[in-house]
């Protein structure tokens, strides 16, 4: 049988590092609203800056070797993985040396080095497929665990029921990661879902175990996809996690958008209140694991790769017009 | 009396008259009822005719589709909204597999009078899965029509004639027309489903639907400077295929140019080039010739879309070409390009 060895233990190290890559994520998303006036960025980009926790939490616990996928808003989830910042920033500018060779975009990040296996924009899209690389992964019998994130709207897709039932059948090592930011666009969770709907009653009919967390507690979600790797472990098959939290920006594009009416500003208030970085750097500092001057200095460790970035970025190349029309066929 | 507004006022406009004239109409679609209201084509309908008949819905395009067809099937005449094409691809087996047959397989003894309006996307990023063109795969299928106003006129007209048709009818509109300006007639009316002289000419025909008329439109106006008078028929709706009007303007030109926002094989321009070269081959003076996109996915980056999509100045070129004449560059064509391809005027910053 198959051992999927994961999961470290929490100690100091661990929860430095899971806050160095909250604050990584936080730092780049900000820098792309600040640069995306420029209007040298010309696709949509979905930043995920206030939901850091969930992408970063999940992915400490995977090991190069799991797959990930992601949606629209995979910003996070791309650099959790350890994929490229460079070829991630170079393929929003369009740029050749992006890592979809500009032929992407935002919505369609990929680092095969880092197994992170690709970002689709179509609501739930990438879910069945990500089922199918843990149905590939048994196949060949490789030791690897597939994680796929997706928001609370991709629930209610048919293809969400039909991966789980498929993940089920065949007790595929995959974990499904829905982000609960309470909105599709403008559209609140009450408008699309009953109230009575209870996402764990239907995953667990589907045979697949899950649990709910919290969102905005890095470890708590650290702690929840360690368990969904210990059940893949013991051979149990899938797992669904599903974590609360906010997006603070508009849905697409660099801006806040409050000023719309369709979110109302207290619960704005309050999830900002609850920043996930914020909150494990409070605790780190409680806890004396870290100093003032060790986050400043992260802060500048970060700074200088992401200004780094954006040089490479900006003075990449633009792909050659006739690459437009190659690679159609494999 | 000549009253101008947007193209996506002339959808408001027509999507109200319809829903207060009758009130079997609705409204479903994801973001319908919200702030921007589908880029402003339903503001304000939830206000007036509340949200049931103005709902928003799970993101379940298939299984919603399905529910817009029982409803229909019992005298309701829904219209679905998407904000893209490419959204509604999810909802192929309830349209084509049940829209589109329940008449016929069920011997006639029922209607699904279903409007479903698609967004084309296009430039800014939009890529592979946010800017496709599809009318051609719609058209293929038997018992969907296929709608494609070009203009603010037939934006409404075709609305109105969508929603009081008894058929499936598949409206397709570019979100680069949406801030285009027209004359629209304050009252409801209806737009025949069948094609439009846009142009008057004698030398070349120019087939086309959607955005692509208002670039043929530039284009006809260049020709006729360099004396050559196009006659430009503006398709407005792909399925049924206006075939006179088309197979008339050849009757007077002999010269078919197509020109098709969408990629060219077995597509739109096909089509029309097989039924021209079917019956009207001997009024052919030329072989007949088509714009189209190439055969591949959207690309993203701006520098990629920037050479992906033809211009009013191909346009210019290959009829040029058709009628025997040299190339000419855009300068001395006089066309000047205002804004980079990948946006629809200089106002458009993204991030949508
Ligand atoms: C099939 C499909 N339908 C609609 C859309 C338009 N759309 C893009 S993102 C989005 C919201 C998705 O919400 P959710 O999955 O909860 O993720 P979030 O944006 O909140 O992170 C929608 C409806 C789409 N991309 N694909």
């Amino acid at each position: 049988m198959t051992i999927w060895n994961k999961g470290k233990p929490i100690d100091m190290e661990l929860k430095k590092k899971m806050y160095f890559d909250m604050l990584r994520i936080r730092m780049v998303e900000e820098a792309i609203a600040k640069h995306y006036s420029e209007q040298e960025m010309r696709c949509p980009v979905h930043l995920c800056i206030g939901q850091e926790a969930v992408a970063v939490g999940v992915c400490a616990n995977l090991s190069k070797e799991d797959y990930v996928m992601s949606n629209h808003r995979s910003h996070g989830h791309y650099l959790a993985k350890g994929g490229n910042l460079k070829a991630m920033l170079a393929e929003i500018y369009g740029k050749a040396t992006g890592c979809s060779k500009g032929k992407g975009g935002s919505m369609h990040l990929v680092d095969l080095s880092a197994n992170f296996v690709g970002a689709t924009p179509i609501v739930s899209s990438s879910i069945p497929v990500a089922v199918g690389l843990a149905f590939g992964t048994i196949l060949k019998e490789k030791r690897s665990i597939t994680a796929v994130f997706f928001g609370d709207a991709a629930t209610e897709e048919g293809v969400f029921c039909e991966s789980l039932n498929f993940a089920s059948l065949k007790k595929l090592p995959i974990v499904f990661i829905c982000e609960n930011n309470f909105y599709s666009v403008y559209s609140p969770l009450f408008v699309r879902q009953p109230p009575e709907r209870d996402n764990l009653s239907i995953v667990r009919a589907y045979g697949v175990a899950g649990e709910k967390g919290d969102g905005n507690d890095v470890l708590d979600v650290y702690t929840l996809a360690q368990r969904a790797i210990a059940h893949i472990n013991q051979g149990l098959g899938p797992y669904y996690l599903q974590f609360d939290t906010y997006r603070w920006r508009e849905h697409c594009g660099p801006n806040y958008d409050n000023d719309l009416g369709y979110r109302a500003e207290d619960e704005f208030t309050t999830w900002q209140g609850r920043c996930p970085i914020k909150h494990i750097e409070e605790s780190l500092k409680n806890e004396g694991i870290i100093s003032d001057s060790e986050v400043k200095e992260m802060v500048k460790r970060i700074h200088e790769e992401i200004s780094e970035a954006f040089d490479f970025a900006k003075s990449s190349p633009f792909p050659d017009p006739k690459s437009a029309f190659a690679e159609v066929y494999a | 009396m000549d009253r101008i507004i947007t193209y996506a006022q002339a959808i408001l406009e027509a999507t109200e008259q319809c829903m207060a004239a009758d009130s079997s109409v609705y409204i479903m679609g994801l973001g319908v009822p919200d702030p921007k209201g589908i880029f402003g084509t339903t503001l304000g309908l939830k206000e007036k005719f509340g949200d049931n008949r103005v709902c928003d819905m799970p993101v379940s395009e298939n299984g919603m589709t399905g529910v817009a067809i029982g409803s229909a099937i019992v005298g309701m005449r829904p219209i679905m909204t998407h904000q893209r094409v490419d959204f509604m691809l999810l909802s192929l087996d309830q349209i084509i597999n049940n829209a589109a047959k329940w008449h016929y397989m069920f011997g006639g003894k029922m209607k699904v009078p279903l409007t479903i309006r698609l967004l084309v996307g296009r430039g800014w990023g939009q890529g592979p899965q946010h800017s496709q063109s599809l009318q051609a795969l719609f058209a293929h299928i038997p018992g969907l029509k296929v709608v494609m106003p070009a203009t603010p006129y037939d934006a409404k007209g075709l609305m109105v004639a969508a929603v009081e048709d008894d058929n499936p009818v598949i409206y397709i509109e570019h979100r680069w027309l949406h801030g285009t300006f027209g004359y629209v007639p304050e009252e409801k009316y209806a737009s025949t489903m069948g094609a439009r002289l846009m142009r008057v000419g004698t030398d070349l025909t120019i087939v086309s639907s959607s955005l692509m008329t208002l670039e043929a439109l530039k284009a006809a106006n260049v020709l006729s400077e360099q004396g050559i008078e196009v006659e430009l028929v503006d398709l407005r709706t792909i399925k049924p295929l206006d075939e006179k009007t088309v197979l008339d303007s050849i009757d007077k030109t002999g010269r078919l140019l197509v020109v098709d926002g969408a990629w060219q094989s077995f597509g739109v321009s096909a089509e029309i080039m097989a039924m021209v070269s079917e019956k009207a081959f001997d009024s052919l003076k030329c072989a007949p010739k088509r714009i189209a996109f190439a055969d591949v996915p959207t690309p993203t980056s701006f520098a990629l879309t920037n050479h992906y999509y033809p211009r009013a100045i191909d346009i210019v070129n290959t009829a040029r070409k058709m009628l025997k004449m040299s190339e000419v560059t855009e300068e001395e064509a006089g066309i000047c390009h205002q804004a980079p391809l990948d946006v629809p005027d200089l106002s458009f910053t993204g991030p949508f």
